[in-house]
């Protein structure tokens, strides 16, 4: 009894203490919010519109000053940053269906893009003007996606003919020459990602399966060296192939930065990662988020995905382990506890429901995400990401300051 | 009664926010072209486990997804023949009018009584929440038509005694 007594009386005080200063200090700070963000708080996202239609995908050009986006219709817009904002340069308008891929290339300033009306075009920059080749994959179904690879001597291209067409400049014949790989694919080729050494290439489908090819075309690259996901490269030749067991479309897919891990995200809500240098080990981590459309490495032991919940997150693998980080869109808190008696009856009365009748998500991003790339560094060390989604934005994460601001972001 | 009703309604809100992750996804089967998969259900591999979600065996939910559509079918309590007339007319009314409710289909699956047909297109324009929570209003007002319908019989055996 004489033990007890002392003690709460120590507790006590301290509690009361905490509770009254957390509350006093939690409502100023939602007041500052709502009226002057700190300067912290907005470098941390930069948040850029374009319109209420979708973002199908973008590409940033070498200095980040240019970006090429595709507004879900069959032309690709070029907008150039003017100070906060981007002003429409270009329109490349080729294309007879939706685009379905940009990528646009840092070194030879080129960009390929391809649609559902299954051609692609390499655009070039001639005295100022977009001049555009065609480029024919041979593929009689829609094409999904494309990627330049790292030595911008060739490109692949994804499609719903169940194949990857990897196209190269034939110099004699003054033309792209595509050629395919076909076996196993056994469905729609929905994303790729090429290995640094210009000669691997990863492809997700939505037969469930993640795969690791050989692009090798010996007309332009010289022969490569071994790597970790073998030493023989005959073009088309299947290096690996992998399925969680789980059964979801493969949305995405990447590399690691020195090549030796592959990361994809599935419509089963998993992230998993292969790791080559440890005889192709499978991680898998599910938990329960939405799935995701798009995952980049950020370091190489560091992932950011984002899809269907809104929010970009943060992974971390490190040997055989698959660890969930933290959200990088931490919503800040709405005044919406009390709605006023006035209120309540305009909404009675108009909407039939006495409760408040927000339309927004509490997330920076109000629809899907659909596409995750790197801003700022390269996948070894990234500081800055751009996510675009349904919603028609653009948002820029800066990886730095939110590490430094969101308690359990470690990105090592 | 309402005991059973919130955990149903919740479980197809849940079913729901899972299955209405849609994206826009071209034929493999027929080129330049762009169909609804859970309609034309040519490739097996695009197509997810249907699932019915159901309350009492009058009163069900059937939920089937796919890569770039959701059909949703709901299955009204009919006790008698006046409710099975009354729940017809009710949605022949709907259905005759499906082009102004967008995402009503035109036929129902066969064994329900509504059907609704969702596609990576309604996804694009509309906030998925909210398609999400007009569903889940549907079909809580559907559950809630036995009442109107009881009513509705009373009133008829109140004109019929006169």
């Amino acid at each position: 009894m004489t033990d007890q007594s002392p003690r709460i009386l120590q507790v006590e005080p301290k509690i009361l203490l905490g509770t009254f200063f957390s509350v006093k200090s939690s409502k100023f700070s939602t007041l500052l919010h709502r009226t002057y963000p700190t300067e912290q708080e907005l470098n941390m996202s930069e948040k850029h519109n374009f319109g209420i239609a979708p973002v199908t995908c973008h590409s940033f050009n070498k200095d980040r000053s240019c970006v090429a986006l595709s507004l879900n219709d069959s032309n690709v817009k070029i907008y150039k940053k003017s100070g906060p904002k981007w002003q429409e340069t270009d329109t490349l308008s080729e294309h007879g269906q939706r685009v379905t891929g940009i990528d646009w290339a840092p070194e030879s300033n080129r960009i390929v893009t391809c649609s559902a009306d299954r051609n692609a075009f390499v655009w070039m920059l001639e005295g100022g003007k977009w001049k555009q080749v065609l480029v024919i994959p041979r593929i009689n179904r829609a094409a999904t996606c494309v990627k330049w690879s790292p030595r911008e001597n060739k490109f692949a291209v994804g499609s719903g003919s169940r194949l990857i067409a990897i196209c190269y400049y034939d110099v004699e014949n003054n033309w792209w020459v595509s050629r395919h790989i076909k076996k196993p694919i056994r469905s729609t080729v929905t994303c790729l990602d090429w290995h640094p050494n210009n000669v691997l290439l990863a492809a997700g489908s939505t037969d469930f399966k993640c795969r690791v090819f050989s692009g090798y075309q010996k007309e332009v690259d010289e022969k490569p060296g071994p790597s970790a996901w073998g030493s023989k490269m005959p073009f088309g030749n299947l290096m690996a192939e992998f399925s969680n067991g789980g059964g979801g479309w493969v949305h995405s897919v990447s590399f690691s930065p020195s090549g030796d891990k592959v990361a994809w995200v599935g419509h089963d809500s998993s992230v998993s990662v292969a790791d080559a240098t440890m005889s192709n080990q499978l991680t898998v981590v599910k938990e329960s988020f939405l799935p995701f459309m798009s995952i980049t490495w950020v370091t190489e032991n560091s992932m950011v995905a984002a899809g269907y919940d809104c929010n970009p997150i943060v992974f971390s693998y490190s040997g055989g382990n698959i660890t969930v980080g933290a959200k990088l869109d931490q919503p800040q808190e709405k005044q919406s506890g009390n709605i006023s008696a006035m209120n309540r009856f305009k909404n009675l009365d108009r909407k039939g429901t006495g409760t408040d009748t927000a339309t927004d998500l509490k997330t920076q991003h109000q629809n899907t995400i659909t596409q995750v790339s790197i801003h700022t560094g390269t996948k070894n060390d990234a500081s800055k990401v751009a996510t675009s989604g349904v919603d028609g934005n653009l948002i820029l994460w800066d990886l730095k300051s939110l590490e430094s601001s969101i308690q359990g972001l470690r990105i090592s | 009664m309402a005991a059973t009703l919130k955990p149903y309604l919740s479980a197809v809100r849940e079913t729901l926010t899972a299955a209405i992750c849609l994206q826009n996804f071209d034929s493999q089967l027929v080129e330049r072209h762009n169909k609804p998969e859970v309609e034309v259900k040519s490739n097996k591999e695009l197509l997810l486990t249907p699932v019915v979600i159901s309350r009492n065996e009058r009163e069900r939910v059937l939920i089937e997804g796919s890569i770039n559509s959701l059909r949703i079918s709901i299955a009204i309590k009919q006790a008698d023949e006046i409710e099975k007339i009354l729940c017809h007319k009710f949605t022949r009314f709907m259905m005759m009018r499906a082009e102004n409710f967008t995402i009503l289909r035109r036929k129902q699956i066969e064994g329900y009584d509504i059907s609704f047909l969702i596609t990576n297109f309604h996804t694009e324009q509309m906030y998925k929440h909210k398609i999400n929570s007009l569903i889940r209003c549907g079909a809580e007002s559907i559950t809630l038509c036995d009442s109107s319908f009881i009513s509705i019989k009373t009133k008829r055996n109140c004109y019929r005694l006169r």
